[in-house]
């Protein structure tokens, strides 16, 4: 399969967001703000139909407003507007919404709506794979640069607060990276899957893991082998890439669930 | 040297008509171990707070080391223990991550230095916890939990020492076992400790000052000269 070059691109695309989603997922899960991925990749969905709307390459206009609904969501938990759950809910059905009522207006629901909502595995170009190439590497080295204090916060965000740490930022940072997550990995898995391969990996990982940075560890290699695996069986059987590596994930956590069973019994 | 803590006519209220403390004034020296004491919902908690700069008193001053706590410059110097603490990830960190995150405001980016490897350990040593450093938390007794945390706090060589009811969900050896190693600490760094609890049985055989608050400071001084009936738990402080 490695002869044509849009599986080439699929995989380094896959690659980088398969290591990276993972690791921003980490410090979303910990927070028990799971689903926030899910919140900020609807109004990645809104930001799509606007792009086709006005226009401008969906992938930037999705990028811009998976940061807005990143911003918002982060703002209205921090200043205690509405609870975690509340917020998402929130931008959830606004972006939801307002995604259909603009893709309607830009009479763009056809079958290249589909590949930003499902990822598609012919879809990534070369300056895609540059575009998902920086903001990756970037994203990972922002984290690798910060993981003392946002592990710190992460543990204790009241301890943090007293110590004099920059808490307000480093939450909005992890917001950010999430936001970033899925603008550059929804042209493999899709606006709607992508917050699944931030949460499956971790909460596989955790499972087997023996502290925080061996759960970081693993969850990138869960979230590679996922995004390989699934985009090898979608090549293959001709599916969607984002359902196949969201499945793929899914059974790595069934093995890592089933590993800590037995572990545990033994 | 300034005092640890100051609070001149101090009033908080978490809604209006309701306050929690009422013209509080307070202070601690340098190198104090006070145990702070009331009953729940009396406002202790609330002093801790303001005093670390995580609320601000609607009327009167507070002043930490010389300074209004969210300008004091050495707050990565602020050891704290908070009130039911508990690990606020699923993950399995273990006692030497937990710890190392107590060092994390003094060093946030880059590597750690030799000086902070060796204050970590001495922190974990401290605690009784070196041959558990790598353990996941998960796995320690409800003590030993405790004591991690407590090493956290330690973690930055703190100038203070504060600890919100350190004693909850830990059975009594544990509390004691907790009262000889804070009496240590203070002993062997010379820091100001603050304890809240909302009963004291179990330190005031090591705390050299006794405060118990209930919207007011309704005594302050050593333990040995509480009147027997204030040692009565149903007693109502006022």
């Amino acid at each position: 399969m490695f002869e044509f070059e849009f599986m080439r691109l699929a995989f380094a695309a896959g690659a980088i967001v398969g290591v990276l989603a993972p690791v921003v997922g980490f410090f979303l899960v910990q927070r028990q703000m799971s689903l926030i991925g899910d919140g900020i990749g609807h109004v990645a969905f809104a930001g799509v139909a606007l792009g086709y709307l006005i226009g401008i390459s969906p992938v930037w206009t999705a990028l811009v407003a998976a940061v807005a609904g990143a911003v918002v969501i982060e703002w209205l938990r921090a200043h205690r507007k509405a609870a975690g759950d509340q917020a998402l809910a929130l931008v959830f059905y606004t972006g939801i919404a307002g995604g259909v009522v603009l893709i309607s207006a830009a009479g763009a629901l056809n079958a290249n709506l589909f590949s930003y909502l499902f990822g598609s595995i012919l879809t990534v170009s070369r300056s895609d794979l540059v575009t998902i190439a920086i903001l990756g590497v970037a994203a990972l080295a922002l984290v690798a640069v910060f993981l003392r204090a946002l592990l710190a916060v992460t543990l204790d965000e009241e301890g943090a607060q007293v110590a004099g740490l920059p808490v307000p930022v480093l939450n909005g940072l992890v917001s950010m990276l999430a936001a970033l997550t899925i603008g550059i990995s929804m042209r493999i898995v899709g606006v709607l899957l992508i917050a699944a391969l931030m949460v499956l990996p971790v909460i596989a990982a955790q499972r087997v893991a023996w502290s925080l940075r061996s759960t970081i560890g693993l969850s990138m290699l869960v979230g590679l082998a996922s995004a390989l695996a699934g985009l090898t069986t979608s090549y293959y059987a001709n599916l969607p890439p984002g359902g196949t590596i969201v499945l793929v994930a899914t059974a790595l956590f069934l093995l890592a669930a089933t590993v800590e069973t037995v572990r545990s019994r033994v | 040297m300034p005092l640890a803590v100051e609070l001149d006519g101090v009033s908080f209220a978490y809604l209006p008509g309701q306050p929690v403390l009422g013209d509080v004034s307070l202070e601690i020296e340098t190198g104090e171990f006070v145990a702070i004491a009331g009953p729940n919902g009396g406002g202790k908690t609330t002093l801790l707070r303001l005093v670390l700069g995580l609320e601000r008193p609607n009327a009167g001053r507070v002043r930490l080391f010389g300074d209004a706590p969210d300008r004091f410059r050495e707050r990565p110097k602020l050891g704290y223990l908070a009130q039911r603490a508990q690990l606020g990830v699923q993950a399995p960190a273990t006692v030497l991550e937990v710890v190392t995150a107590g060092r994390a405001a003094l060093r946030p980016v880059g590597r750690l230095t030799a000086e902070d490897r060796e204050a970590i350990e001495a922190a974990i040593e401290r605690v009784g916890l070196s041959a558990l450093a790598k353990r996941p938390l998960t796995r320690l007794s409800g003590g030993q939990q405790q004591r991690a945390f407590i090493a956290k706090a330690l973690a930055p060589e703190p100038k203070l020492l504060a600890l919100d009811e350190p004693t909850a969900g830990v059975d009594v050896a544990a509390q004691e076992a907790l009262a000889e190693l804070l009496a240590r600490l203070h002993d062997e760094l010379n820091v100001t400790i603050l304890y809240v609890s909302h009963e004291f049985g179990a330190i005031e055989h090591v705390v050299e000052r006794l405060v118990l608050v209930r919207e007011r400071i309704v005594f302050d001084g050593p333990p040995s000269s509480l009147p027997g009936v204030w040692h009565d738990p149903s007693h109502v402080h006022v």
